[in-house]
């Protein structure tokens, strides 16, 4: 899929600032910063994954700034990241 | 007629049978003004010489108090010093430390520092630390628990050095000045007291050398070896830096006016009633808003005890608090206040909460009104280590104020961020649960079952009194289950409990 480089998110406290950017690798190559890593790390992983795979993003560097978002916040920035990225409105 | 030559024998055998000189008149007088006496003395040196003078040598135990929090130039500036000189092995044992005492991470490296004991620690040095930069576990004592300690000799002090915004050359020193040429202001030096009063050395610094006699004084001439004279004692704008703030945020408030209505409807809030508020925003502010019903059901206070704020002081020159009582001067408000209001006294960190001393002030306090990190479902409460494992906080009155007031209300929203408040086990043991009455959360007020009549108030009056474990289970469904922390084998910090006896053991995040 054609992407751009594309973010969403603030790094307010309870927000998570997720940027997305085109790759010649393969697979989603996610770093991420979060003041909850220890604890939520792989989960917030894996929240990011599911949500860009879910829109058709299979290949990108993506770096993630966490300042302790829940579940429902990284899917709604991920899923922002990725409309803006592909240009693909999920809300149509 | 007896005149004092015929006695001469009589007093001379009188001196033999008390083993003493007879007189001798060679009385002289120094017929100098005594103005220009009380501008010097000989215990006026350099900080090196005060270091040499005092004797100091590896592995010795220097002591600091925190009064100017996140402002302090003391500690950095004389370990600096010591470090300069060679000195190695050193203790140091601070009322607390903060962010910017990161310096002493370099002086841990080097072998200048080898063992801490605080109240606690932020910052740099706090993530350091929790890592295991130390061989030695840091020692974390509450602020009664010090005072014990010092007092008892578990805490032996060899050189004090104590940051004082005035003193006198002969070290009468306080933490304000009442000259013109005043630079500082912390207010009280509470925690210094103890240090002053049992430390083998005393060595006071000043950024404000004024005449004889800088009195009343917090710091004694009598306990003070050498007076040395500095550019600056400390930063007084960062002094409610760190923990203290007058909260805008929206949940604390909302935290604070809940809080007020448990004071309010707690059976303790009557004429004469005492009241300490610990820092973090909610905690501060209750004040703001039991001053109201204050006035309306006309009930003032006796005394308001522990780090004094603003809010405080309003009240107390409002005529609704009688006495300030103050170990630490939370804001310049309240340090000011120090150095104006009569009714409003330092406290040595002993008389304000040590646990042996029965004439303690948390003895006589009614309410307390406390923050937290973590509260877990026994009420037991963290204060000192964060949920991921790393130390960022401080003990400070809490534990000694907890067991001892008539009642302890813990104020904290359920969630910081992704981070529950309420949990099953917390983190580090602070606070025990027996000691812990009340936890007020956004989402309701969990009241311990050892103090059924206080629910059943609470319940009275319409609050929305619920099972603890409700609290913990509406966290864990928002968050989603957290990973277990990474630690390590290594002890890296070591919790007093206020008796005396070691509570809990911090161990090293892996990373």
């Amino acid at each position: 899929m054609e992407l751009k480089e594309a973010f969403a998110g603030t790094l307010e406290s309870g927000d998570i600032m997720i940027q997305i950017a085109p790759t010649n690798q393969k697979g989603l190559q996610i770093e991420l910063d979060s003041s909850v890593e220890y604890q939520f790390g792989n989960q917030i992983r894996k929240v990011i994954t599911e949500t860009l795979t879910e829109r058709g993003i299979t290949d990108a560097a993506v770096k993630a700034v966490d300042k302790g978002a829940l579940d429902c916040t990284i899917r709604a920035r991920a899923t922002a990241a990725a409309v803006r990225a592909t240009g693909v409105d999920v809300w149509k | 007629m007896s005149s004092i030559k015929e006695r001469a024998d009589l007093i001379k055998k009188a001196a033999a049978d008390m083993g003493k000189d007879t007189y001798k008149n060679n009385t002289s007088k120094a017929g100098i003004r005594r103005a220009d006496f009380k501008k010097e003395s000989p215990k006026v040196v350099s900080l090196e010489e005060a270091i040499r003078n005092c004797g100091m040598k590896d592995g010795m135990t220097i002591s600091f108090h925190h009064h100017f929090r996140g402002g302090d130039k003391v500690v950095n500036m004389v370990v600096d010093k010591l470090a300069e000189m060679g000195f190695k092995n050193l203790s140091l044992a601070a009322s607390s430390l903060q962010d910017v005492h990161e310096p002493l991470i370099e002086h841990i490296k080097n072998g200048v520092i080898t063992s801490i004991s605080t109240s606690g620690m932020r910052g740099k040095l706090a993530d350091a630390i929790s890592r295991g930069l130390m061989e030695k576990p840091v020692v974390f004592r509450s602020h009664g628990g010090r005072g014990s300690a010092i007092a008892n000799g578990d805490l032996h002090i060899d050189v004090a050095f104590i940051g004082a915004s005035s003193s006198d050359p002969l070290g009468n020193a306080l933490g304000f000045s009442r000259s013109e040429n005043a630079k500082s202001i912390c207010g009280s030096l509470g925690y210094a007291i103890p240090d002053a009063q049992k430390a083998d050395k005393v060595v006071v610094l000043t950024d404000d050398l004024v005449d004889y006699p800088n009195t009343p004084s917090a710091i004694s001439e009598h306990q003070v070896d050498y007076v040395v004279v500095c550019d600056s004692v400390g930063d007084s704008s960062k002094i409610s830096s760190g923990a203290i703030r007058d909260t805008k945020n929206p949940r604390d408030i909302l935290l604070a006016k809940e809080a007020a209505k448990v004071v309010i409807n707690s059976g303790y809030f009557n004429d004469g009633f005492s009241i300490q508020t610990g820092s973090g925003g909610a905690s501060l502010a209750v004040v703001k808003y039991i001053r109201e019903n204050m006035i309306q059901q006309g009930i003032k206070a006796s005394f308001a005890l522990g780090g004094i704020t603003a809010h405080m002081v309003k009240l107390h020159e409002e005529g609704l608090i009688d006495r300030l009582i103050d170990v630490q001067s939370f804001d310049r408000a309240a340090a000011e206040s120090l150095k104006k209001n009569p009714n409003h006294r330092e406290v040595s960190a002993i008389g304000y909460a040590s646990a042996d001393d029965p004439s303690s002030a948390t003895h006589f306090l009614d309410i307390v009104i406390l923050s937290a990190l973590e509260v877990d479902v026994n009420f037991n409460v963290n204060v000192l280590v964060g949920s991921d494992g790393i130390i960022r906080g401080a003990i400070g009155g809490h534990p000694d104020t907890a067991a001892d007031s008539g009642i302890s209300i813990v104020v904290c929203p359920l969630l910081r961020g992704r981070i529950p408040c309420v949990v099953d086990e917390v983190t580090t043991l602070i606070t025990p649960g027996s000691t812990v009455d009340v936890v007020v959360t956004e989402y309701g007020i969990a009241v311990n079952p050892d103090r059924p009549e206080i629910a059943e108030r609470l319940k009275a009056a319409g609050l929305n009194v619920v099972d603890i474990h409700a609290l913990r289970d509406r966290a864990n469904s928002v968050i989603g289950k957290p990973d277990p922390l990474p630690f390590g084998d290594k002890v890296v910090g070591i919790v007093m409990n206020r008796d005396g006896s070691v509570m809990d053991v911090i161990k090293n995040i892996k990373a």
